[in-house]
């Protein structure tokens, strides 16, 4: 929670977000001035009522009466004049509108975009949730700034100056006692808006614990049955419900405070005003008119101040999350395409490490001196228990992320060199968690390869031996699987991600093997598939299967980032050492004591 | 206090209108007395800016007019003058903050009330609601709905008190020159019309902006979920084309959104301002024909410039109410389950066995709603100290057999008997008095270790201690850096499957079951030490010890590793929902389905 928080910007001031955003953001500045010009007429035009009572009761009603002409045309004048403030405020406030759409629009696209190009390393598994709240609650906090607060700040804060400027003209001493009045509000405001922002940010802390326990008694729901834990489960939801309680009236407390005292400062305004305009007055030669304009000004200052205050709350969560999505396209691409790429030739690929070491930037490091040949059209397993840096080890060789230090070579080429799209087609990895896209399993498979036809689809599951299991299926190779791909089980994911490999037709294949169980129906639909994806490739397999291990024609033993074993399964099992030992535990659970 | 939960019991063909009047009187009954006090708070702030402009207005023609274009005004008057204002603006600021404190506490207490409702609910309806729904569905009822169902009552004490607000000010106006009254009459119904025409346009368009965050957020969420295969697959751009359209798309229902306020709002705003201009020009003329003075026309116009507020209150009192009212209807579904009959006489359910207790099957077949059978004519019975391996494909009924064995589910024809005993008649509750079962999936509260296992119940340390022990779970108990008071959960460690379904297993053996159910509980755990724990199992002393310690409990084992299945003492082999054989591992190797599930195990197996 407190490492996402996203008002947590401290010592970031406001104007160095803005800063910061204009640079990344062309779409803000365009037309800039315009707008602002536009702002100014609109906030201005609210400015015409209290002159048009102040003209026509010193200028129509006089000692001599009323003069009825002079009325009609200056409100006949105003008329016109409000009118127009119409269309100008129409105009104006689509002008806003657009722009915050294209700031957001622009932004939103980039962040993307640039979330993308991030190498494997900074999207580690516990900052997936963090990566994608950047690009949508993060944004949004923005959006919702951008409908309200900004179009509030901006038409707000030039109200306030142009109704203080139209004071100042009538009178600056009754100006000054306004302005007097209300400097108060200001530390009073900021008191109470420091103490609502706390609130509010520990009343979000409930809403997630109560969320959190609700949720845990639902995904628990067999559990909390199972071992009689009913009631203190009820006692424990009651609990967070009534903190969550407790804490939205905290929050209520400054929410019912900080509106009216705004309105009591501008009232007591007012009041100034009225005495000491009436007192003094003459001195300061004020007329009735004006002075009843003050009274209407001094109400037009009320409700921007008030607005001002509401959206404080919302400007800081706002700039926080702004900050934060600028951080995104601010962090560095590790990354980088070659400026002379090689090509990579077609075919089967040999794979060589040279010195290769590898560490997160967060965490030691995971692989050292990783020094190994592994010949083209080769079989090889990868074992060892987790954590030992196996899995890192096959991605540095799909250029998921590069060595800290030492060199991949796959056919030759240093993979910093290789061409980006050669790459892409002769490299292919298998994760294991067999993500699919919520969409079909065709177009899954399409995915595999740019610009494949359906037939081609066809032609690779049917080389794979899938065609009946496909055919089996509800609406066949058009069946929808689901979020993640989560109608299909483990297993059919995994069919569907071999599919997909084998369309691109490698020339060097890693293969991440599940660890989940699957079941014995599509294993050994799987275990076929996988031999016929494998046939003329190199292969590198993250093995979990004894079988695949078995089969290899060289297995590689990872323990703790280096390689303390390598060679044929015989060989290794002889050995007596590291492997034979997973061996003797693999057939411990699988096998009949022969 | 149980909350009055009465269903809505509207047809969804009655308007929206009256369902919509039907919550609030619905909310206002739940909390009477602070409702009122809203209500009148926000009754009080429409008499007092009335008030304020009556006093503006006799200010300016006796104190400001006299004062600065005639002979002046004694000290007094302006005393006076500055207190009655004064003093009108405080009873008008604290009125506000009646108003919203009131109203915020009646609005907070309702959700409480539902969200309490809602919960009881989860915890009480019978397993199969819960299955038929997603948990995301059933979290958004408990937060989400609440929200909106309570979103009207927000405005509510503000909107109740526009009539006091149209009376006061029409009488006001009235009192000052009939004519005035006719501009107000004409002026903020157009007002309301103009609102409520804003409200239903804009509506279509804002949930399309909404969807639209939906879709986007999705293809957000998916992307950078998968971004392994998108990294792999090589298409980053492919994506980043993907979210630019629905981006776009966003941009564009927004701007529709936009258009559509940027049209209405100007009007909206600056018609009072056409209405104080016509205002300003009657009144000079009354003014000129001695029909009214000065300070009758301030008042006036500083009226108008005050009614739009309520106005717009009411204009979000009618928008929020569509969707209040929908928001409530799906929390009255969930009321509208009723709650699982619970056995009468809880908790003095298991006599104290002497001996272990025999489990029986009979003629048990389940199904769920209307839906095909999953299990049929299904006959076990375990002696007691009995082990019994359930084999079978996917989906042969294994789980269900366990599900209806620990009383999650009543079976829909036959009985499941423990010590004699139906579970229909004993609950989940009862039944976890005899019954320790370990799920497939492992579910440990974001909680300490100590209350995982516990649970809600007493054991001394060396109880717990000699559970870890036999579920092989003591070793890596003790490494954690608070050892039994580790906290686990998103704020707390992160355990291997492994790991967890071992704390499972110590947790059901910290019971002291006389029968044991293990549903594949075992999956994630290494070979050689599941080979361990089920040694352990099976040894005569479970933990606790002490004179009442119980023989070795009855057994059930839903496996999958010839390992395990070669420790039963029978094996029940389950096919599409029926008992195809049973006997001992080597007797059902004669049957043909059972030696191919068996090789399937084989070569699926070795899985760490």
């Amino acid at each position: 929670m407190s490492a996402d928080d996203p008002r947590r910007i401290d010592g970031v001031g406001a104007l160095s977000v803005l800063r910061r955003g204009l640079a990344a953001s062309p779409e803000l500045s365009a037309g800039a001035w315009q707008t602002a010009l536009m702002a100014l007429s609109v906030a201005g035009s609210k400015l015409l009522v209290p002159l048009l009572i102040q003209l026509v009761m010193d200028l129509s009603i006089t000692d001599g009466g009323v003069r009825m002409g002079r009325t009609v045309v200056l409100c006949l004048v105003a008329l016109a004049l409000v009118l127009a403030s119409i269309q100008l405020g129409r105009v104006t406030y689509f002008r806003l509108v657009r722009t915050a759409e294209d700031v957001l629009l622009g932004l939103r696209t980039r962040a993307f975009a640039h979330l993308h190009r991030l190498s494997l390393a900074e999207h580690t598994a516990s900052r997936k949730g963090v990566l994608t709240a950047r690009v949508t609650s993060d944004v949004e906090t923005l959006t919702q700034f951008a409908q309200w607060g900004a179009v509030a700040w901006i038409i707000d804060s030039v109200q306030i100056v142009a109704v203080v400027a139209i004071m100042a003209v009538y009178s600056w001493q009754l100006t000054l006692v306004v302005l007097v009045l209300h400097v108060p509000l200001v530390p009073i405001l900021k008191w109470m808006q420091s103490r609502q922002l706390l609130a509010y940010e520990e009343l979000r802390t409930r809403v997630s614990d109560t969320l959190a326990i609700v949720s845990e008694s639902v995904h628990g729901v067999e559990a909390v049955r199972a071992y009689g834990y009913r009631e203190p489960m009820r006692r424990r939801i009651r609990n967070a419900i009534d903190a969550q309680y407790d804490q939205q009236m905290v929050a209520a407390r400054y929410f019912s405070l900080v509106m009216p005292t705004a309105d009591v400062f501008g009232v007591m305004a007012v009041a100034a005003v009225v005495g000491t305009g009436v007192w003094w007055g003459d001195a300061w030669g004020i007329s009735s008119g004006e002075l009843v304009a003050f009274v209407f000004l001094c109400n037009l200052l009320i409700a921007p101040i008030t607005e001002i205050g509401e959206v404080l709350d919302q400007t800081q969560t706002a700039l926080a999350g702004w900050w934060k999505v600028l951080d995104v396209l601010d962090t560095e691409v590790d990354l980088v395409d070659p400026v002379v790429p090689v090509a990579l030739a077609a075919g089967p690929m040999d794979v060589r490490a040279e010195g290769v070491e590898f560490g997160y930037r967060e965490g030691g490091r995971v692989l050292h001196g990783i020094d190994v040949v592994l010949p083209a059209g080769a079989s090889v397993a990868v074992v060892g228990e987790t954590g030992s840096g196996k899995t890192t080890f096959a991605r540095l060789l799909a250029r998921l992320a590069d060595p800290t230090a030492g060199r991949v070579l796959v056919g030759g080429v240093d993979l910093r060199e290789a061409d980006p799209d050669d790459r892409r087609r002769a490299i292919r990895m298998v994760p294991q968690d067999g993500f699919l896209f919520d969409t079909s399993i065709a177009e899954n498979v399409r995915y595999g390869r740019a610009g494949a036809t359906s037939e081609d689809v066809d032609a690779a599951v049917a080389e794979l031996g899938l065609t009946a299991w496909v055919e089996g299926l509800v609406d066949g190779i058009h069946t929808r699987v689901g979020e993640r791909g989560e109608g299909l089980s483990v297993g059919e994911r995994q069919l569907v991600a071999l599919a997909r490999a084998q369309l691109a037709d490698p020339g060097l294949l890693v293969l991440d093997e599940a660890t989940s169980a699957v079941d014995p129906e599509t294993e050994t639909t799987l275990e076929r598939a996988m031999e016929r994806l494998a046939a003329g490739r190199t292969t590198v397999s993250v093995a979990h299967r004894l079988s695949t291990a078995e089969r290899a024609d060289l297995v590689l033993v990872f323990d703790d980032g280096w390689i303390v074993e390598s060679g044929p399964h015989d060989e290794l099992v002889a050995l007596g050492g590291v492997y034979s030992g997973l061996y003797a535990s693999w057939l411990g659970g699988t096998r009949d004591p022969a | 206090m149980p909350p009055q939960v009465t269903p809505a019991g509207g047809t969804p063909t009655e308007s929206v209108t009256r369902r919509g009047w039907r919550l609030v009187r619905r909310s206002l009954r739940l909390h009477p007395w602070v409702h009122a006090a809203g209500i009148m708070g926000a009754n009080v702030f429409a008499l007092a800016i009335v008030g304020f402009t009556v006093v503006v207005g006799r200010i300016t023609d006796e104190v400001i007019v006299p004062g600065l274009d005639g002979e002046g005004v004694p000290r007094r008057s302006v005393l006076v003058a500055v207190a009655v204002v004064a003093g009108v603006g405080v009873v008008r600021g604290v009125s506000v903050v009646a108003r919203r404190w009131f109203n915020m506490l009646a609005t907070v207490r309702t959700q409480r009330t539902w969200r309490r409702a809602i919960t009881d609910r989860y915890l009480d309806v019978p397993l199969s609601f819960h299955q038929a729904r997603s948990a995301g569905q059933l979290l958004a009822h408990a937060d989400a709905d609440v929200e909106v169902a309570t979103a009207m009552l927000k405005p509510l004490a503000f909107a109740m008190s526009v009539v006091m607000l149209a009376v006061a000010s029409l009488a006001s106006l009235l009192l000052v020159h009939p004519l005035f009254a006719l501009v107000a009459v004409v002026m903020f119904p157009t007002l309301t019309v103009l609102n409520r025409r804003f409200t239903r346009a804009v509506e279509a368009p804002a949930a399309a902006g909404q969807a639209a965050v939906g879709v986007l957020s999705g293809i957000a969420h998916e992307s950078l979920d998968g971004v392994l295969v998108v990294k792999t697959l090589g298409r980053e751009r492919d994506e980043v084309e993907r979210f630019t359209a629905a981006a776009d798309d966003l941009r564009a229902r927004r701007l529709e959104v936009g258009r559509l306020r940027s049209t209405y709002a100007p009007l909206y705003y600056s018609l009072p301002q056409v209405g104080i201009v016509v205002l300003l020009l009657v009144g000079v003329w009354l003014v000129d024909r001695d029909a009214a003075s000065i300070g009758d026309v301030v008042r006036a116009m500083s009226l108008f410039s005050i009614l739009t507020l309520p106005m717009e209150i009411l204009g979000y009192l009618f928008q929020e109410m569509p969707r209040s009212v929908v928001g409530m209807d799906r929390i009255d579904r969930v009321l509208a389950h009723p709650p699982e009959g619970r056995p009468s006489g809880r908790g003095t359910v298991a006599a104290p066995a002497p001996d272990t207790v025999p489990v029986e099957f009979d003629d048990v077949g389940f199904a769920h709603d209307g839906g095909p059978p999953v299990l049929d004519g299904f006959d076990l019975h375990l002696a007691a100290g009995e082990t019994v391996a359930l084999v079978g494909a996917t989906g042969s009924g294994k789980s269900t057999a366990v599900a209806l064995l620990a009383g999650l589910v009543p079976p829909t024809s036959g009985q499941v008997r423990i010590g004699g005993r139906p579970t229909t008649g004993l609950g989940p509750e009862g039944v976890s008095e005899t019954v320790a079962t370990v799920l497939q999936e492992t579910f440990l509260f974001a909680d300490t270790i100590r209350s995982n296992l516990l649970l809600g119940r007493h054991a001394d340390d060396d109880a717990v201690d000699a559970a870890l022990a036999i579920a092989a779970a003591a070793g890596f108990v003790s490494e954690l850096p608070d050892g039994l008071d580790t906290e686990l959960g998103e704020r707390g460690v992160t355990l291997s499957g492994g790991q967890r379904q071992r704390l499972a297993i110590a947790r059901a053996l910290l019971r002291r079951p006389e029968v044991l159910v293990l549903d594949d509980a075992t999956s994630a755990v290494d070979p050689v030490v599941e080979a361990g724990i089920l040694e352990g199992l099976r040894a005569p002393s479970i933990p606790g010890g002490g004179p009442e310690a119980v023989g070795t409990p009855t057994l059930l084992v839903v496996a999958h590793r010839l390992a395990t299945i070669r420790l039963a003492d029978r094996v029940v082999f389950l096919d599409e929902g029926r008992i195809a054989a049973t006997g001992t591992h080597e007797e059902l190797l004669e049957v043909e389905a059972y030696v191919a599930l068996a090789r399937a195990y084989e070569l699926a197996g070795g899985h760490r």
